[in-house]
């Protein structure tokens, strides 16, 4: 019987850490901006069907980069988290907060205790009720969680798109606006034209469910109603 | 919210969230000794009715809820908006039914979010049909829960409607269906009246006088009350999708019912 070899445990996260950051860099970004009345969410996504965005609840969307069967599985998890929490109790009762915390925990759990992390990162945006914040939640491979305002980006430009984005949002823009500070710090950060939009908006002019499709208009007389 | 864990690994091999609530230990037990609820008195909700139209269905129910020989309550809903496209009605025992209608808008919705899609309007019928069948075990000790089922069928391009019995059984209507205590009064109504080629306007009006007939005779059945203010649920669903009729679109018909019909 052979000895298993030792590896000390810093090495084992760095190399952990390294195999999952190489992993989601390959994947396309996703960034999410503020606007006067709710939250856009632009998606790099050649496929007209396997999306990157989803809906999780009436006021909640999901968005995942990476592999897409590690974060469809944590999408799916989500939904079904949201849609327990809002039967046993009230709609009112699922927020983001908790589905972050629920989603760093399990992303973190998976990264410390199996062979190969997911290599994925997700971000949860909320629409705010009233005249409450919207909220943007990035949670990370190893379940790192951190929250944004205004405007957030994963994926492997993250970090261009944030600071593109810096400069171009501002308080109050409308979403044609928003949308053109999308495309513009897209193009800043990757220095090249997408290949295709995903865009999805939380508005609470959609009513109950605010989630909307804006990048297909087949679908738009199809959208999830109340 | 955060003391449930993440359901990534629950054995749901479907998109049901019945499913999944049995998976997470969230299902009611329905195992009661025979015989026990016999003498229950709970509210029982009263008559419901759908009519199939031109461009799709209208579905309709009285405001009332009785215990016994007792109004238990006078503005109790029993027709509900399933989603977008579909609408359920219910009579039988009102605690279960309600509950049953919650879980089954839930169920809807869960599956689109799961699936990216929703579901055919026979899909969701035939899933209604299972959580009547769920309640057996309760209707054999007489807390029955039988809904009504109409929808639009974007595929077909057709209004259509759906009756259950207790057993869970799942009958697609031609014309019109009802169920309830006052269901054969009104039904004995619509099968002099109705006509296929109804307006939309037209079938509201004949599902509002079907009401207002059945609670002729029917004790049960709570016609419009004009001095307190209280109109039938009505929904309209066609391509568009479902529409509530507001009390004002309703008051001038209710009237006119209750003025023609005596």
């Amino acid at each position: 019987m052979s000895m298993p070899f030792y590896v000390a445990p810093e090495q084992l996260v760095r190399d952990k850490a390294e195999f999952a950051r190489k992993g989601i860099a390959r994947g396309r970004s996703i960034l999410a901006v503020e606007f006067d009345t709710g939250l856009l969410l632009m998606a790099e996504n050649p496929s007209r069907t396997l999306r990157k965005i989803a809906e999780v609840y009436d006021r909640i969307a999901f968005a995942g980069v990476g592999r897409y069967n590690e974060f469809d599985t944590l999408r799916k998890a989500g939904v079904r988290q949201a849609d327990l929490m809002g039967y046993l109790y009230s709609r009112e009762d699922v927020n983001a907060m908790a589905l972050a915390t629920a989603f760093a925990q399990t992303l973190g759990s998976i990264f410390s205790h199996e062979l190969k992390p997911y290599e994925v990162e997700i971000l949860i945006a909320e629409l705010g009720v009233g005249d409450e914040e919207n909220k943007l939640y990035r949670i990370s491979y190893d379940g790192t969680l951190s929250d944004e305002r205004h405007f957030a980006a994963i994926g492997g430009k993250a970090e261009g798109l944030v600071t593109a984005l810096e400069e171009l949002w501002r308080e109050g823009m409308s979403l044609e606006e928003a949308l053109e500070a999308g495309r513009e710090a897209f193009r800043r950060a990757e220095e090249r034209e997408p290949e295709g939009w995903e865009l999805v908006v939380l508005d609470a002019v959609n009513g109950r469910r605010s989630f909307r499709r804006l990048d297909d208009a087949a679908m738009s007389g199809d959208q999830p109603g109340d | 919210m955060s003391h449930f864990p993440l359901p990534k690994d629950v054995p749901v091999p479907t998109s049901s969230f019945t499913d999944l609530l049995a998976a997470v230990g969230a299902t009611p037990r329905w195992d009661v000794p025979a015989d026990l609820a016999r003498n229950l008195s709970v509210p029982e909700g009263t008559t419901v009715l759908a009519l199939r139209h031109g461009d799709g269905v209208v579905i309709a129910g009285d405001r009332q809820a009785t215990e016994g020989h007792l109004v238990a309550h006078r503005y109790i809903q029993k027709v509900f908006p399933a989603d977008r496209y579909s609408a359920v009605a219910i009579a039988g025992t009102a605690g279960l039914a309600i509950e049953m209608v919650r879980l089954f808008q839930v169920e809807l919705e869960h599956y689109e979010k799961l699936e990216g899609r929703r579901l055919s309007l026979d899909g969701k019928a035939t899933f209604l049909a299972r959580l009547v069948r769920g309640q057996l075990p309760m209707a054999l000790q007489g807390l029955v829960v039988v809904p009504l089922f109409a929808g639009y069928d974007a595929l077909e391009q057709v209004g259509r409607l759906y009756s259950y019995d207790v057993v869970g059984g799942r009958y697609e209507e031609r014309d019109f269906a009802s169920t309830g205590s006052g269901a054969r009064l009104a039904k004995s109504f619509l099968r002099t009246a109705y006509r296929p080629d109804l307006e939309t306007t037209e079938a509201v009006t004949m599902a509002v006088e079907a009401l207002v007939s059945a609670a002729q005779e029917d004790t049960a059945t709570g016609g419009p009350d004009l001095r307190r203010g209280i109109l039938p649920n009505v929904y309209r669903i066609n391509a568009e999708g479902i529409t509530e009729l507001s009390d004002e679109e309703l008051l001038p018909i209710a009237e006119d019912a209750m003025e023609r019909i005596r």
